[in-house]
């Protein structure tokens, strides 16, 4: 094979200025056009064992569709891309890329990777403008009947998957809108809602049944569901917040990051009174964490009117767990970031407060996740004003179905335990996957395991056999 | 959607609505509540389940007018549809047989203490129960509440019908009086519920409350409902919404239900406005 010219640096993706963009909610990156993306695909040096496809969690073609994308054929491209992946709008925009698929790319080695998060994006949103997806020709049904809970990644995956084989899904939604974190807390400048509308209402068009407003656990236990349904996948998510535990944590003006996110997202209190769900609009506003979820409340924060949004993170920048393009955007919005400084109490007046109490760290011994360990430093206490917290630690799984499906097998943190090549349960017709399996994890890893139990469902409804 | 079926004023503030819920009659109890948002841009609110009619599938929701969204529901008619009416959520109220009791109901809190005290009336207690409005155009339900107790006590804070009395001043009454009192229920505003489990504390007398702090999902999933009780932080709404009310740290809750007064004053104003425009229109 010739050997190609390397371009070393992406094909630049255009994007609203930061300081346009911290006053409005729309995307931040405005997507290539036909012509950058082809530019970008180009940029593939074809290597012989290409290492992208085994960093990507569900393995898509990444070589084929860029060749596809550098050939003009978006069609192609996208069609092949949806063999093992249903929902590239969104992983195009939410994966962390740089440790996966462009993470291993060869071109790393002395370059900038391939674009390959951008191309998803790319042609993913090519296909959309092409209109509405025709339904696939389904086969007969089955008769067996599927109950989903939770409409997030996972359970979105494996109701489609399901319904192209022929059985009967209905999933069950605690909210009133479906999406899971990918409405009420990865917010509209990073992932426009629309698209998420749009892939809830292709899954529908397979024949899904939604329905909304049911929480399993409180309206139907799991065993209640059993009754009716042949088979059950839980697909709950990991939404039960984490909190510090540090004086002062019930002050008014004090959230956690999925109240603050799902005020702002699902309940749209960025566009108050025209909306009615309110959300305490801060001169000063700090988000404990370093993590996707933080980046997107500090984020927030700006765009709610913040003056200064403070990122409070206890370890170093290298440690930080968000996605690179989180942590660029956010510098690139005037973030700034407090690193190696860990919270101790928050002090108000009048029932709010009105700053918090931190300790400066420094880096010690790596700790079990391979990162150092924040040590604290003695008598450096020291206090920033702040009129708003928002306390973005972490999440598990919530306890509501455990506690209500006594044989349901849960490990530590509350995550349901699952045979990890079927992702079946303990419980006799009881699968799961993503976030309430994993503890809270990532969007492309909640679809891998959705994949992984769609064709274990399958199986066990043809069989019978556990 | 969720129909409303039957709609009844109760008082100058409060509203009660019968709505279609199938989803949640098939398995509500006393002390459940639910999730109601009126339109697509409304708040999500908590309302406690006032009874509930499983053949007919619907539930009885008794509304205060305390803001916009509650308002608006007020403002709603029968034939109309609620955006979301979601449950049941929290637990049921542990109804046994205990042996005498009281059950206590300020304002709107007389709704959900109805369906409690009926229980407690059905398992075999001795049910005496009070009921308490700032006046009287704001109580309502005084004879289903007498038909389910075996002593029923009226106030008014201003004296306008029954006792001039706040809840408070019966129920230490009859605390002194006897000693075979067994359990407390209360519910009603927070400075009432805070006054109660003062005042049965001194007596050592188990008392609950049922807690109406802010919530958005009501299923745990953000935390902008807890509060602040001897055992930590807990999430009013998976793990009560019923707590001991000698647990409670009854500042921190009201502060915290005090949060977004100026927003919801500015709501009002603002929808008041809107309203006025529209008439005048
Ligand atoms: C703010 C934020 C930002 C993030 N950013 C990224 C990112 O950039 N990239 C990335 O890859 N990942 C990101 N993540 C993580 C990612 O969103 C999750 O890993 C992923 O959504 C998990 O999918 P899931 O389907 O398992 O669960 P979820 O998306 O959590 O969906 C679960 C659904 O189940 C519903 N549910 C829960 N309990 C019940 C019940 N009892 N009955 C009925 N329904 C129920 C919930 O309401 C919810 O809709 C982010 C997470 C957050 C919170
Ligand atoms: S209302 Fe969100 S956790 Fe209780």
């Amino acid at each position: 094979m010739a050997k190609k010219t390397i371009v070393p640096k992406k094909t630049p993706m255009p994007e609203q200025p930061a300081e346009e963009r911290i006053h409005n909610y729309n995307e931040v990156p405005y997507g290539y056009t036909e012509e950058q993306a082809i530019a970008e695909a180009k940029r593939c040096i074809e290597c012989a064992k290409p290492l992208c496809m085994a960093g990507c969690p569900v393995n898509i073609n990444i070589p084929g569709f860029l060749k596809l994308i550098a050939d003009g054929d978006f069609r192609g491209a996208v069609n092949l891309v949806k063999e093992t992946n249903a929902l590239p709008a969104i992983t195009g925009r939410v994966c962390p890329q740089e440790t996966q698929c462009e993470g291993v790319c060869t071109l790393c080695k002395k370059f900038e990777p391939v674009g390959v998060g951008r191309l998803e994006r790319f042609v993913a949103d090519w296909e959309a403008a092409q209109g509405a997806l025709p339904v696939p020709p389904l086969p007969p049904p089955t008769g067996k009947k599927v109950a989903v809970v939770g409409s997030g990644p996972a359970g979105l995956t494996v109701a489609a998957d399901l319904a192209r084989l022929g059985h009967h899904v209905t999933i069950f939604e605690a909210l009133h809108e479906a999406g899971g974190v990918l409405v009420y807390g990865i917010p509209e400048f990073r992932l426009p809602k629309a698209i998420v509308k749009r892939e809830v209402e292709y899954v529908c068009s397979l024949g899904v049944k939604l329905v909304k407003d049911f929480v399993v656990g409180n309206a139907a236990t799991v065993d209640e569901l059993l009754e009716e349904f042949d088979a059950i996948f839980l697909g709950s998510g990991a939404g039960l917040p984490w909190f510090l535990g540090i004086p002062g944590e019930n002050l008014g003006g004090v959230y956690s990051a999925n109240e603050y996110l799902t005020r702002s997202n699902l309940m749209k209190a960025y566009r108050f009174p025209e909306y009615d769900t309110p959300i305490a609009r801060g001169q000063r506003v700090i988000t404990i964490g370093g993590g996707n979820v933080a980046m997107d409340a500090a984020r927030t924060a700006l765009r709610l009117g913040a003056k200064e949004s403070i990122i409070v993170y206890r370890r170093s920048r290298d440690e930080m767990p968000a996605r690179a393009e989180e942590i660029h955007h956010a510098e690139q919005e005037g973030i700034i970031f407090n690193l190696l400084t860990t919270p101790v109490a928050l002090h108000g007046a009048n029932g709010r407060v009105t700053e918090m109490e931190c300790l400066k760290n420094e880096l010690g011994e790596p700790d079990a996740s391979g990162r150092r360990r924040p040590v604290a430093i003695k008598d450096s206490n020291f206090c920033i004003p702040t009129d708003i917290v928002v306390v973005a630690v972490g999440q598990s799984p919530s306890p509501l179905i455990p506690k209500t499906t006594p044989d349901l097998k849960v490990a530590k943190g509350g995550v349901v335990t699952v045979e990890e090549q079927t992702m079946k349960t303990s419980k006799k017709g009881v699968f799961a996957g993503g976030d309430v399996a994993t503890g809270g994890a990532t969007v492309i890893l909640a679809m891998g395991q959705a994949k992984i139990a769609s064709k274990a469902i399958d199986e066990y409804l043809k069989t019978g056999a556990w | 959607m969720y129909k409303i079926l039957k709609k009844q004023v109760l008082s100058d503030l409060v509203t009660l609505m019968e709505v279609s819920a199938p989803q949640v009659t098939r398995k509500a109890q006393a002390g459940q509540f639910v999730i109601v948002r009126a339109y697509e841009e409304s708040e999500r609110i908590p309302l406690t389940i006032a009874d509930f009619d499983r053949a007919a599938q619907s539930v009885t929701l008794v509304i205060q007018q305390v803001g916009k969204s509650t308002m608006q529901m007020c403002q709603m008619n029968e034939g109309d549809e609620f955006a979301t009416v979601a449950g049941p959520l929290g637990h049921p109220t542990e109804i046994e047989k205990y042996g005498t009791v009281i059950c206590i109901g300020g304002g709107v809190g007389i709704a959900p203490v109805y369906p409690i005290a009926r229980a407690l009336k059905e398992a075999g207690n001795h049910v005496i129960s009070i009921i308490g409005a700032r006046n009287q155009s704001l109580l309502f339900w005084e004879e289903k509440m007498r038909a389910v107790s075996d002593e029923l006590i009226v106030t008014t804070d201003d004296g306008s019908y029954g006792r001039k009395a706040l809840v408070t001043e019966p129920l230490k009454e009859i605390l002194t009086a006897r000693q075979d009192i067994k359990k407390v229920w209360a519910i009603g505003p927070a400075i009432m519920m805070k006054f109660v489990a003062a005042t049965t504390k001194t007596f050592n007398v188990p008392t609950i409350v049922s807690l109406n702090t802010i919530m958005i999902d009501g299923t745990g999933m953000c935390g902008g409902c807890r509060v602040l009780t001897t055992d930590g932080a807990q999430f009013v709404c998976v793990d009560g919404p019923e707590f001991d009310a000698h647990r409670v740290d009854w500042d921190v809750m009201m502060s915290r239900m005090q949060f977004y007064r100026a927003e919801e004053q500015a709501a009002v104003e603002q929808w008041k406005h809107q309203c006025n425009l529209a008439s005048a229109a």
